[in-house]
């Protein structure tokens, strides 16, 4: 079992919806990535196996979502109008887990049989073992032609619920996203909204080494969806941007989130061996005390 | 029993535009109904759904890939969703979305392959399919559904719909030889049982039906009596029937638009030398790329001609004599 200095009470906490993004809320969302991105740590450290670069670099967008933007019923997982959130980037499903846990979806504890046998918490998500996931991942590049088959399905049933899709940005070396981006922008489905963590690192090394995608904005923009480019880790940009991305209609929305693989532990930061990286035991404390550092800064 | 099947076998129906107008039937029957195209919906004549029901049609250009995750995104959104492309690319470029989403998660997604087996003759090897059978076969939880005519298109289709999770429909391109009457009622899953005989069974899926009847007509003349059983569902196979007939027609012969690797044929094979070791014989492509033709010229020269089911019939029961079973290694490269 886990322990964690975590108040479950302030934790489970939901902004609702259109509420303005006050400074204790902002500080708020931004300390619990940090303790979120703790547990991920822990669960990766006990299952010594996970991928924790890329879950740091989306902890701050996957809270903003799931503690103020996604409609979502936790006690009933499968509501049929509440909004989809697609976790394409599936090996970082370890701070996707302890988000769904955070909100209600299953208990904190479950968090340590992360990769074990038997445990709902798979190595990568599956919509029928874990509540609250809603398609596989771990394959990469599915998710912008997923998104967009339930962007148009929620269309047919006039429904105004949304479509959300977390990507990495190695995911653009894949075709199908742009299959899907072209599938998205042909039907104009406003009602879908793509987060790309450009954290500009990827297994064997920097995206721009691997396979060079930039101009990512100008790529999707030719593809005729909206822009919008942020730094992911500011709480209140992210706010802002899923905000505008109401607004937008007869397209769909790309936020491109300027983020840091292995945020917030200094020697994980940028670095291509903490994509798959397990901790020593010297490496896990020296981690776990820079997270609490960066909770404890908001907390303040 | 007989009723079941034709008595003169030979006017030939377009299962393209029995499955066409099948949808449509299905669209009319339930709203929850949507019908993707990888752009081949004038080829396989779901252009008939996009006719009827515009709003409940979507064509997401030629990206295989994407046709079948966005079909998974309806399946999510609690639609039925018929994805419709080639059957080569189901079992190829679109293979790991069909793995992951539909076989591992379940993705209640119905997948229509059109221009199976040889169909596409004119186009040639690139695009035709003949191992899609063998490669979906081996994927847990999908259903496999091979209609062998037009009525069977129709009797079949509201029951892919109403299955619960994906199912592979596997159609062909051309006129196909009408052999159902309307008695004819299949049931997923369970095979159907057309003609009574002891000497020898055949279990045919897809236009093998029809070959198998007409060798069935040959075989009689020569006081070889054989039972011939339309295995329409590959998977989940119904084992109990292949045993049963295994059991009391000592002899088998698989016919398949198909290789004879992996698919109907291996199913059978896999079934008989667990349950039952009788003889056995598998009429279908011998593990070879073919060329392009016309249709029925080309299913004759590459191995799934009428005489060939004959010839595989009589082999089969002329090894139920040799107690062994075996079957030697020359003759099998007849």
């Amino acid at each position: 079992m886990t322990t964690s200095s975590v108040n479950y009470e302030l934790a489970s906490h939901v902004y609702p919806i259109g509420m303005r993004h006050t400074p204790e809320m902002i500080a708020d969302l931004s300390c619990r990535a940090y303790e979120y991105r703790a547990h991920v740590l822990r669960m990766v450290h006990g299952a010594k196996s996970g991928h924790i670069g890329g879950a740091f670099s989306i902890a701050e967008v996957l809270t903003c979502l799931y503690f103020h933007q996604l409609r979502l019923d936790p006690a009933n997982p499968g509501w049929p109008d509440r909004d989809r959130l697609v976790f394409s980037k599936g090996h970082a499903c370890a701070i996707l887990y302890t988000v769904l846990a955070h909100r209600g979806y299953f208990s904190v504890d479950e968090l340590s049989t992360f990769r074990t046998m038997n445990t709902r918490l798979q190595g990568h998500p599956e919509p029928s073992k874990t509540p609250g996931v809603e398609v596989a991942a771990g394959p990469l590049g599915h998710g912008v032609a997923i998104g967009a088959g339930m962007a148009l399905s929620a269309r047919l049933d006039g429904s105004r619920r949304k479509t959300y899709v977390v990507l990495g940005d190695g995911e653009l070396n894949s075709g199908v996203i742009w299959e899907g981006a072209l599938v998205g922008a042909k039907f104009g489905l406003d009602n879908l909204v793509v987060i790309i963590d450009c954290n500009g690192v990827q297994q064997t090394g920097t995206t721009h080494h691997v396979m060079p995608t930039e101009p990512v904005a100008d790529k999707w923009s030719s593809f005729n969806w909206h822009v919008i480019e942020i730094h992911g880790h500011n709480v209140s940009e992210i706010l802002r941007a899923l905000d505008e991305a109401n607004e937008i209609h007869g397209r769909p929305v790309v936020i491109i989130a300027r983020t840091t693989k292995g945020k917030g532990v200094s020697f994980m930061e940028n670095s291509p061996a903490w994509h798959g990286g397990i901790p020593s035991g010297a490496q896990f404390e020296s981690a776990l005390a820079e997270l609490e550092d960066g909770a404890a800064k908001w907390r303040a | 029993m007989e009723s079941l099947i034709r008595n003169q076998i030979g006017n030939s129906a377009s299962m393209r535009t029995a499955y066409g107008a099948a949808l449509v039937e299905l669209g009319q029957q339930r709203d929850d109904v949507v019908v993707l195209s990888a752009d081949v919906q004038t080829s396989d004549f779901s252009y008939m759904f996009d006719a009827a029901f515009p709003d409940r049609f979507f064509n997401v250009g030629i990206a295989e890939p994407a046709l079948v995750d966005v079909a998974v995104g309806f399946a999510n959104g609690g639609k039925v969703p018929f994805a419709n492309t080639f059957a080569f690319l189901f079992a190829t470029r679109a293979l790991e979305m069909v793995r992951t989403h539909l076989c591992y998660s379940g993705a209640n997604v119905k997948l229509a392959g059109a221009y199976a087996g040889l169909s596409d003759s004119f186009d040639g090897p690139t695009h035709q399919t003949i191992a899609d059978l063998a490669i979906l076969r081996s994927l847990p939880n999908i259903t496999i559904v091979v209609p062998a005519d037009s009525m069977a298109v129709r009797k079949l289709l509201p029951q892919v719909a109403a299955w619960k999770g994906p199912v592979y429909f596997r159609l062909c391109r051309n006129d196909v030889p009408e052999v159902f009457t309307e008695n004819y009622t299949p049931e997923i899953g369970k095979g159907v049982t057309l003609t009574q005989g002891e000497d020898a069974s055949i279990i045919a899926c897809g236009v093998m039906v029809a070959r198998a009847i007409q060798a069935t007509r040959q075989l009689a003349e020569q006081n070889i009596r054989v039972r011939v059983v339309e295995m329409h569902t590959i998977k989940p196979l119904d084992t109990e029937l292949v045993v049963r007939c295994a059991r009391e027609t000592g002899a088998i012969v698989t016919a398949e638009e198909h290789s004879i690797l992996g698919g109907l044929g291996g199913a059978v094979s896999e079934c008989l030398s667990e349950f039952c070791p009788i003889p056995l014989e598998r009429v279908g492509v011998h593990d070879t790329f073919t060329e392009c033709g016309p249709y029925s010229d080309l299913l004759d020269k590459y191995g799934m001609s009428i005489e060939s089911i004959v010839a595989a019939t009589q082999q089969a029961v002329s090894r139920k004599a040799d107690s062994t079973t075996l079957k030697s290694f020359e003759v099998s490269k007849r």
